[in-house]
């Protein structure tokens, strides 16, 4: 694959979390708002790209039966270094996020990118798809972030858009709003693919 | 008495699943048949257990007297990615029956959020041991719940005429929406 094909598939053909369905938690946990779902997709950028990066320099090392062990070690390494910093630089982020940054751990994504991906590529190539995924990863959780905000609050990055007189849906940033959001989305994104005669239906 | 009130708090109310979003990926990956559902249920209910003991253990006799306690993210997922691996060989030297419920379902757990967010949510909460174990088995038992009802539902869904752009995983979370709504009737029923 080249570079430009491994930068762009992360932006539709391999979307997570929407065609991966990979990763579900956090997209459902921390889309309240989009300030949240924002950080938590820079934060798993961050571990993605860097991960991506050692499991390829390390993948002629690592011995094939215990690559899984190995790599949930590099990824939790990198994990403690985010949950650091945000603690430091980010604190009110870092609280709203709560118990989901140490979960990036378990974030199928990382592992299933570690195991298909940067396992076998080299190490300029994996970070790109690193990158690519995770801008596609932060860009979808941001939208669900919007929609559930100002569906459910009336506000957007915390600036109220529709004056005092609008009552807020507040279901929507009750859980049940979070899975009826994904899914609809899901719906719309697999219509708008059948339409095009695209055959990256995910069912 | 109190912990009652935990243990109903954690099924129902609070539901691992439902209102905490943990462990989603085999919410939508194993539930479309019951069999499989019940199986990775009970795996969760066993692990989620044994592991919330040995961290929790280990985060107040190892960490805290060393102050540690910035590495427990790294040495959570290392207890149980051990401790996964352990009960697999165990399982399959002392009980064929169980290992050939449960087997497969076993290496799934390690990268499962609910096993890792109910250890986290134990020391979040500052718990003692008979808590620890009481909210873990229950959180666990919600999780279970909360998976064999929606296998329930799936089986169902899959027989009726579903719009063709929604098919698969976005009907499946729509009806998880529907029936988070209706857990969240729950709410006020235990504080």
């Amino acid at each position: 694959m080249s570079y430009k094909q491994v930068l762009l598939h992360g932006l539709w053909k391999d979307l997570p979390p929407f065609r991966l369905v990979l990763g579900l938690c956090p997209s459902l946990a921390v889309t309240s708002s989009i300030e949240n779902g924002m950080g938590m997709g820079l934060a798993v950028t961050f571990v993605l790209i860097f991960s991506n990066m050692m499991i390829s320099m390390l993948r002629n090392i690592i011995p094939d039966k215990v690559r899984i062990a190995c790599f949930i070690v590099l990824i939790a390494t990198l994990v403690v270094i985010v949950e650091m910093v945000m603690k430091a630089f980010f604190f009110p982020l870092s609280q709203q996020l709560g118990i989901y940054i140490p979960l990036i751990v378990v974030n199928c994504i990382i592992l299933g990118r570690a195991e298909a991906f940067a396992s076998r590529n080299p190490v300029l190539l994996s970070m790109a798809d690193g990158l690519s995924i995770g801008i596609g990863f932060t860009l979808s959780l941001s939208l669900v972030g919007s929609i559930r905000e100002i569906l459910g609050a009336g506000t957007w990055f915390g600036i109220s858009l529709f004056g005092s007189n609008f009552e807020p849906f507040e279901f929507m940033i009750k859980a049940p709003g979070a899975f009826l959001c994904l899914g609809i989305l899901l719906g719309l994104m697999n219509a708008y693919s059948r339409k095009r005669g695209e055959s990256i239906i995910q069912t | 008495m109190d912990l009652l009130l935990l243990a109903i708090g954690a099924i129902f109310v609070n539901n691992i699943l439902l209102a905490q979003y943990l462990g989603n990926c085999p919410f939508c990956g194993v539930s479309k048949k019951l069999s499989t559902s019940v199986g990775m249920g009970l795996a969760v209910v066993f692990v989620a257990t044994l592991a919330s003991i040995f961290t929790w253990l280990a985060f107040h006799y190892i960490l805290k007297p060393y102050n540690m306690e910035f590495i427990r993210t790294l040495a959570f997922i290392l207890i149980i990615a051990a401790l996964v691996q352990f009960v697999e060989i165990f399982l399959k030297k002392q009980s064929k029956t169980l290992f050939n419920a449960l087997g497969i379902y076993l290496p799934l757990i390690t990268t499962n959020c609910a096993v890792m967010g109910i250890t986290l949510l134990n020391i979040k909460y500052e718990f003692n041991f008979i808590e620890v174990v009481v909210f873990s088995a229950a959180s666990a038992s919600g999780f279970t719940l909360a998976i064999i009802l929606f296998a329930g539902l799936r089986e169902r869904l899959f027989i009726s005429p579903v719009p063709k752009a929604m098919q698969g995983t976005a009907i499946a979370l729509v009806t998880a929406g529907i029936m988070s709504m209706a857990f969240l009737g729950f709410t006020g029923m235990v504080k």
